[in-house]
């Protein structure tokens, strides 16, 4: 089933990682397998990195500290050999981390060279945007990553319920658009036309980190980004060129973008005020956010809304 | 609550909503056949108990619910007739299969509302979610607002209102009654209808399959104008009737009462 949810200031940071949390445990009954949350911070200079040292799902095997230990000191190593200057380096989970650092050259070298390192992932890249993800619901991953004190102006959300794929942190929303910064997607669906879509970008140099048909989404918007078309056109003209039935949400440094299914098959629910926008695949999660009575309403099949902070 | 997954401990709980112990709040502030309550903080199960308990023990007859807060499933399955008042937003399955109380809800509806209501008047002040009126045999819903798509989905009787537009496939499959839609209609109105009537006041986008215009006749307008006007919702003088074109009527098995009529 799953359940995506977005919120969006348009006059200034605010609490987004308590909002996003709040919102995403309302809809836990919709997918209680794994959450996760892009969120988007004050820009700055830096790049930030959330990394996946090691798949936790390897835990048990005996030498899983001292693999991690050994694949943090890699990381730390291969970010010194490719230039840049590590600012910051947090250690979130076990198996987590999250980098600060100065770099100015080319983020794909960056990224493969991490990756690299066996069963590392880079989760999220990006001057702003910052993505968690994890086993369990939207409170106790937000407790494990810190999240309540998180401000910024927009984030979005998923909880999961595995289908299609495995319960593991690959599997799990938002995606990031390998190898392109700060845009990320979280889907409600199926697309059934994955696999031409994946051949046809990975024809044009793309590479992606999951089996998961809604990376395809991310992909192919930050492609046509790259392209110089604006987010709204790339998302309507996305309705006609995906199959299957599919509402999401796209975010970027500045803007988040909705789109609603042409076939009416999932649901979404929007609330607009003169500050913020909040959207969500039930009302609930946005009934979370604000405590008194508000108009809400459904978009209408193949609407495309932009909002930009 | 802590659970295993494969060798990994993951906290949460995936037992769900279900709540096989959970007490009558009996929080309600109750006059003679009258009763309030704030459904803040209660779960779906509690605030369906404390409806339950009071129509069935307290013996209220009048019932208003705050703060309902989007939940689904609630006020689902009375059989009484009664008024009850939500002043807020239902969740999904809002007040299905229902068989005699009159409804308003002062919010929004997600998706769903009365579905399979056997008889008794539901009143959503605002938007409704798809599949509003699901499968109904009796009753009147009446949306002041938009409802979204496949509005009265296998309908079976009764009459759905909305003030505003409704969305693609209205009238999907609908067998019997009567909608009523004072706005414009997505794609595919009235696609595999076998019967009924469905009544358009603004634009359509396109007729789905076996779908055809009818001639409006003096009757329509009076079951427009009575419908329209009991509910007080304003509607334009361009109305236009779609029926079952029967084209695809190919059975060979009627039921009893339509047997007697052909034979």
């Amino acid at each position: 089933m799953c359940g995506i949810a977005g919120v969006i200031h348009k006059k200034g940071p605010s609490d987004i990682g308590a909002e996003i949390t709040r919102m995403l445990q309302a809809m836990k009954h919709r997918g209680p397998d794994s959450t996760g949350f892009a969120l988007y911070g004050e820009p700055t200079d830096r790049v930030v990195m959330r990394i996946k040292l090691a798949d936790p799902n390897a835990a048990a095997e005996i030498d899983f500290g001292e693999r991690l230990e050994r694949h943090r000191l890699e990381l730390e190593a291969r970010l010194g050999k490719v230039g840049a200057l590590l600012d910051r380096i947090e250690i979130i989970t076990e198996y987590a981390c999250r980098v600060e650092l100065d770099y100015e050259g080319d983020l794909k070298a960056l990224v493969d060279y991490v990756e690299d390192i066996p069963g590392a992932e880079v989760l999220s890249i990006g001057h702003s945007l910052e993505i968690v993800k994890d086993l369990g619901d939207a409170v106790s991953v937000a407790e494990q990553y810190g999240l309540s004190s998180f401000r910024g102006t927009h984030a979005i959300g998923h909880v999961r319920m595995a289908t299609e794929s495995d319960v593991d942190i690959a599997g799990a929303h938002p995606y990031w658009a390998y190898p392109f910064a700060d845009l990320a997607v979280v889907h409600n669906g199926q697309l059934t036309n994955y696999h031409q879509w994946r051949r046809r970008l990975e024809h044009l140099g793309h590479r992606f980190q999951s089996e998961c048909d809604s990376e395809i989404i991310a992909v192919y918007l930050a492609e046509q980004l790259h392209n110089d078309i604006p987010l709204e056109t790339a998302i309507k003209q996305s309705l006609d060129d995906f199959d299957g039935v599919f509402t999401y949400v796209v975010v970027t440094k500045d803007s988040l973008g909705v789109a609603k299914d042409v076939m009416a098959a999932k649901p979404l629910v929007l609330y607009e005020s003169d500050d913020m926008v909040a959207l969500a695949s039930e009302e609930v999660a946005i009934r979370s956010l604000i405590d008194h009575e508000i108009d809400t309403y459904d978009p209408y099949e193949g609407e495309v809304l932009v909002w930009n902070r | 609550m802590e659970q295993v997954v494969g060798e990994r401990k993951v906290r949460y709980d995936a037992r769900g909503l279900v709540e096989p112990d959970a007490e009558i709040p009996k929080i309600s502030e109750i006059d003679g056949d009258k009763a309030v309550f704030d459904a803040s903080g209660l779960s779906i199960r509690r605030i369906n108990l404390e409806l339950r308990w009071l129509l069935a023990e307290v013996g209220a007859r009048d019932i208003v619910v705050q703060n309902p807060g989007a939940k689904h499933s609630i006020g689902v399955g009375i059989l009484q007739r009664c008024k009850i008042r939500f002043e807020g937003s239902l969740g999904y399955f809002g007040v299905g299969l229902i068989d005699g109380p009159e409804v308003t809800i002062t919010g929004r509806v997600g998706w769903s509302v009365a579905e399979n209501m056997m008889a008794g008047v539901v009143v959503v002040e605002k938007n409704a979610g798809s599949l509003a009126g699901a499968a109904i045999r009796g009753g009147d819903l009446v949306v002041k607002g938009d409802v979204g798509a496949r509005t009265g989905i296998d309908q079976k009787g009764g009459t759905i209102i909305s003030g505003g537009n409704a969305g693609m496939m209205t009238g999907f499959m609908m067998q019997r009654g009567r909608q009523i839609i004072c706005g414009n209609v997505g794609k595919g109105l009235g696609d595999s209808m076998y019967d009924g009537v469905i009544y358009i006041g603004g634009k359509v986008a396109s007729l789905g399959v076996d779908c055809i215009e009818a001639e409006l006749t003096d009757d329509d307008r009076e079951v427009l104008d009575r419908k329209l006007g009991y509910y007080g919702i304003e509607h334009p003088d361009t109305f236009r009737k779609f029926v079952c074109a029967k084209k695809l009527w190919n059975y060979d098995a009627l039921e009893p009462s339509e047997r007697k009529l052909v034979l």
